[in-house]
C-alpha cells in the first residue's frame, strides 16, 4: 500500500515539475496578490481632494480653511467662489468633498456660540466618503475646541464656555497604527493558499480523468483511497511550502510582525489544506473536463472569499449570510493567521477554530471520497 | 471449457431504457484470442469495461481464475489487464517513466519490470524512443506503448478494445505479433473490433448485436453456418450491378466489394445462370463471376441481415 502511494507521489512530483504552468500558478499569482494587497489594498484614506467656498471671508474662516489644507488627509484643489463652482467641482469628481463656510461663521463663534459649516460629500464611494467626513468632524472639533478655548482665556472665562470635555485616550492593540497592510498580509496568505491549492488538486484529478488515466489506474490493484492519498499529498506538501514562502515575504518585505508560535499556523494550516484538498476532490468529481473545472472553481471560490471576513466585516452582512460564513473554512483560517502573526496567542484561544476546521475537513473529505468512489462506477 | 481462464455468464448492463448487454455468456481459455464483433452499439465497450471492473454489471458474474472479479476485484486486478481504445498515457512523462509507473502500481520487482520492458520495447520497435516523452509520440506509437505497459505486469488475461483504431497498418502486424507471441505464453485475450480483417485472425469470434450475443464460433464454424453460398462478381459498374440484381428470387443480400459485389444467394447452381441472364438484359458489363468462401464480413452482414428478420 506505502509502495503504490509512494510512486503515485513520486510520478505526481515528477510531472510537477515538467509542468511549468503549474509552477507558474503555484509562484507567480501567490506573489502578485501579495504585492497589490501589500501595497495597493488600504482603507485609509489620505489626500482627498476638497473645494472650499469661503463666505466668510474672515480671520477664522481662513484659519479654518488652514487647518484644512495642513492635513494630510485633505488636499484643496480649488477655491470656489460661487456655490456653482462648488457644485461643479463634486460634479466633474475634481472634488470629493465640497466645504461651505457661511458667512457669519466668525461672528457666531466671537459670540461664543455653535456655528454652522456645510460638508458635502460625494457618497459614491460610501466607504471613503464616510471616512472622510469623520476627518472632517475631526478637523471643525478640534478647530472649535482649540478656538473655545483660546476665547475663554482671552476674554477671562466671559466668553467661550467653560470646557468639561472628556478626553478619549486611544489605543489600538496588536496593530497600534491601524496598518491596513497587518490586517491584509495575513489575509492574502490564507486566501491564496484556498484559491492555489483548490485549483491546484482540482485540476491535477480532472486532467487524470480527462486524459483516461483514470480508469486505466483503477484497473491496476491500486484501492481508490490510495489513489486519493497518493494524488492529494504531493498538494499537502506544496501548500505548505506555499505558506511558508508567502509568510517569509510578509515578515521579511512587508515588515508585518509575526508573534505567535510557528507550530500553532502550522497546525491550522495542516487543517484548512484538509478542507481545500477535500474541496479540491469534491469539485474534481462533479467535473468532466478541467474547462468545468475552471468555471466551477470561479463559482465556489469567490463566495468564499467574499464570505471569509477577508476585507468586508462579517458583524455587517445580514444574519443569514453570517451564518452562511461558518461553513467557510477560510473564515477559520482567517482568525487563525491573524492571530498567529498579530496577537501571537495559541492553542488556548484558537481551539474553537482548530475545531471548526477538522470538522468541515472531515464533513468535506467524507462526501468528496464517497462521490470519487460513485464516480467511479 | 474446464481450462477456462475467463467465465462470463448472464452479464447485463441497463443504461435508462436501453439494454446495452442483455445476459452474455462465453468463456475464454488460455492461450486463446476471443473476438468481440458487431456493429457500434452492440455493447462491445460495455462489455469490456465490465470484464475489466471498471464498470459494475446489473447482473451476472465476471469469473477470471475461478475468483468472481465482483466479489474479489483487488484479487483479479493482478491477472487482468485491460487496454482501452485510447490508452491512459502520461503525455508529461517519458516512454520509460510510463512503464514503469504502472510496473510499480502493480508492484512488479525493479529487475523484472526493467526486464520486461526491454522485451517488450525491442518486439515493437520502440527501444530509441525510451527517453521520449509519451506526448511526442505517435498514435500507432502510443497504442505499443500502451500495450506495453498493459503487459509490464505479465497478466494471464488481456482485454484489448479496439486497440488499433486508428493505428496504421504496419503498426497493426507489429500489434498483431505481439498478441500471437502471448497466446504462445498462454495468456487469455478478449479483443473488440471493428476490423473484420482482424477478426478473422482471432480463435474465436463472438457476433454481437443489440447487446446480445447472436452467434459464438470459431471463423471456420462461422463460415460454415452461413446459409446458401456466396457469389463474386467482378465489375467496372458495382452500382449498376447492385441494383439489377437485387430483388431477384433468391438473393438474400448484396455487399459491394473492391472488385465488384459479393451476393448471397440460397442455392449457387441454380441462381448463377439467373443472375447472368438478368445482368445481360440489363447491359451491366461483368468480367468475371465465380462461387467463393464467404469472407468474415459477408457472414456478419448475412448473419446480422438473418437475426434481423429473426427478431
Amino acid at each position: 500500500m506505502f509502495g503504490r502511494i509512494l510512486q503515485l507521489l513520486i510520478k505526481e512530483l515528477l510531472q510537477f515539475r515538467r509542468d511549468r504552468s503549474a509552477r507558474f500558478r503555484l509562484l507567480i499569482p501567490p506573489v502578485i496578490q501579495m504585492l497589490v494587497f501589500g501595497y495597493a489594498a488600504t482603507f485609509e484614506v489620505f489626500d482627498v481632494s476638497t473645494a472650499i467656498l469661503d463666505q466668510d471671508r474672515t480671520q477664522e474662516s481662513r484659519a479654518l480653511t488652514a487647518a484644512f489644507v495642513h492635513s494630510s488627509r485633505f488636499r484643496v484643489t480649488l477655491s470656489a467662489a460661487t456655490r456653482q463652482q462648488l457644485r461643479d467641482a463634486v460634479e466633474r469628481s475634481d472634488a470629493q468633498v465640497g466645504l461651505v463656510i457661511p458667512p457669519g461663521f466668525a461672528e457666531l463663534l466671537r459670540k461664543g456660540q455653535t456655528s454652522p459649516v456645510q460638508a458635502v460629500v460625494d457618497g459614491t464611494n460610501s466607504n471613503t466618503a464616510l471616512i472622510a467626513l469623520g476627518y472632517v468632524g475631526q478637523i471643525a472639533g478640534t478647530f472649535g475646541q482649540d478656538y473655545a478655548q483660546d476665547l475663554a482665556r482671552r476674554t477671562g472665562r466671559a466668553r467661550g464656555r467653560p470646557l468639561v470635555s472628556v478626553s478619549l485616550e486611544e489605543r489600538y492593540w496588536y496593530n497600534p497604527n491601524l496598518n491596513s497592510r497587518w490586517f491584509f498580509v495575513p489575509g492574502v496568505i490564507g486566501s491564496v493558499l484556498l484559491i492555489t491549492i483548490v485549483n491546484l488538486s482540482a485540476f491535477a484529478i480532472v486532467r487524470e480523468r480527462e486524459v483516461g488515466t483514470l480508469e486505466q489506474i483503477m484497473v491496476t490493484p491500486i484501492r481508490p483511497v490510495e489513489f486519493l492519498i497518493g494524488k492529494t499529498l504531493p498538494f499537502f506538501l506544496i501548500g505548505l511550502v506555499e505558506v511558508a514562502i508567502t509568510t517569509t515575504v510578509g515578515m521579511l518585505w512587508f515588515q508585518v510582525p509575526f508573534r505567535g508560535s510557528f507550530l500553532v499556523l502550522l497546525a491550522g494550516t495542516s487543517l484548512f489544506l484538509l478542507c481545500v484538498l477535500a474541496l479540491g476532490l469534491l469539485i474534481s468529481t462533479l467535473c468532466a473536463t478541467q474547462q468545468q473545472a475552471f468555471a466551477t472553481n470561479f463559482f465556489v471560490l469567490n463566495p468564499m472569499f467574499i464570505l471569509s471576513g477577508f476585507s468586508f466585516p462579517i458583524a455587517s452582512m445580514p444574519e443569514f449570510l453570517q451564518w452562511l460564513t461558518y461553513l467557510d473554512p477560510l473564515r477559520y483560517f482567517l482568525v487563525i493567521i491573524r492571530a498567529t502573526f498579530l496577537k501571537g496567542v495559541g492553542m488556548e484561544i484558537l481551539w474553537h477554530q482548530m475545531l471548526a476546521l477538522a470538522a468541515i475537513a472531515f464533513g468535506l473529505l467524507a462526501v468528496a471520497v464517497l462521490r470519487f468512489r460513485k464516480s467511479l462506477d | 471449457m474446464t481450462d477456462a481462464v475467463v467465465e462470463v455468464e448472464g452479464l447485463s448492463k441497463r443504461f435508462g431504457a436501453i439494454l446495452a448487454v442483455d445476459g452474455l455468456g462465453f468463456s475464454v481459455g488460455a492461450g486463446e484470442i476471443f473476438g468481440l464483433v458487431g456493429p457500434d452499439g452492440a455493447g462491445k465497450t460495455t462489455t469490456m469495461r465490465m470484464l475489466a471492473s471498471v464498470m459494475r454489471p446489473d447482473e451476472g458474474h465476471v469469473v477470471v481464475d475461478g475468483i468472481d472479479v465482483l466479489a474479489h476485484p483487488e484479487q483479479t486486478k493482478r491477472h487482468v489487464s485491460y487496454m482501452p481504445q485510447r490508452f491512459g498515457l502520461y503525455d508529461d512523462l517519458t516512454v520509460d517513466e510510463n512503464i514503469r509507473f504502472y510496473a510499480d502500481l502493480f508492484e512488479v520487482p525493479a529487475e523484472l519490470w526493467r526486464q520486461r520492458a526491454e522485451t517488450l520495447l525491442a518486439a515493437s520497435d520502440m527501444t530509441r524512443f525510451r527517453t521520449r516523452l509519451a506526448g511526442q509520440l505517435s498514435g500507432g506509437m502510443k497504442q505499443k506503448l500502451g500495450l506495453s505497459c498493459a503487459l509490464v505486469h505479465t497478466p494471464r488475461v488481456l482485454l484489448l478494445d479496439e486497440p488499433t483504431t486508428g493505428v496504421d497498418p504496419l503498426s497493426r502486424r507489429e500489434f498483431w505479433q505481439i498478441l500471437y507471441g502471448l497466446r504462445a505464453e498462454g495468456v487469455a485475450m478478449v479483443i473488440s473490433t471493428a476490423y473484420l480483417d482482424e477478426a478473422e485472425r482471432c480463435d474465436r469470434l463472438a457476433l454481437l448485436h443489440r447487446g446480445r450475443l447472436m452467434y459464438c464460433d470459431t471463423p471456420a464454424g462461422l463460415k460454415a453456418r452461413m446459409p446458401g453460398a456466396m457469389l463474386e462478381i467482378a465489375s467496372p459498374e458495382p452500382r449498376r450491378l447492385r441494383d439489377a440484381v437485387q430483388g431477384l428470387p433468391g438473393v438474400e443480400g448484396v455487399l459491394l466489394v473492391g472488385i465488384g459485389a459479393h451476393v448471397h444467394v440460397d442455392d449457387a447452381a441454380a441462381r448463377l445462370p439467373q443472375i447472368a441472364q438478368a445482368l445481360a438484359a440489363a447491359g451491366v458489363e461483368t468480367t468475371r463471376m465465380e462461387t467463393v468462401a464467404p469472407t468474415i464480413e459477408d457472414l456478419f452482414v448475412a448473419l446480422l441481415e438473418r437475426g434481423e428478420k429473426a427478431s
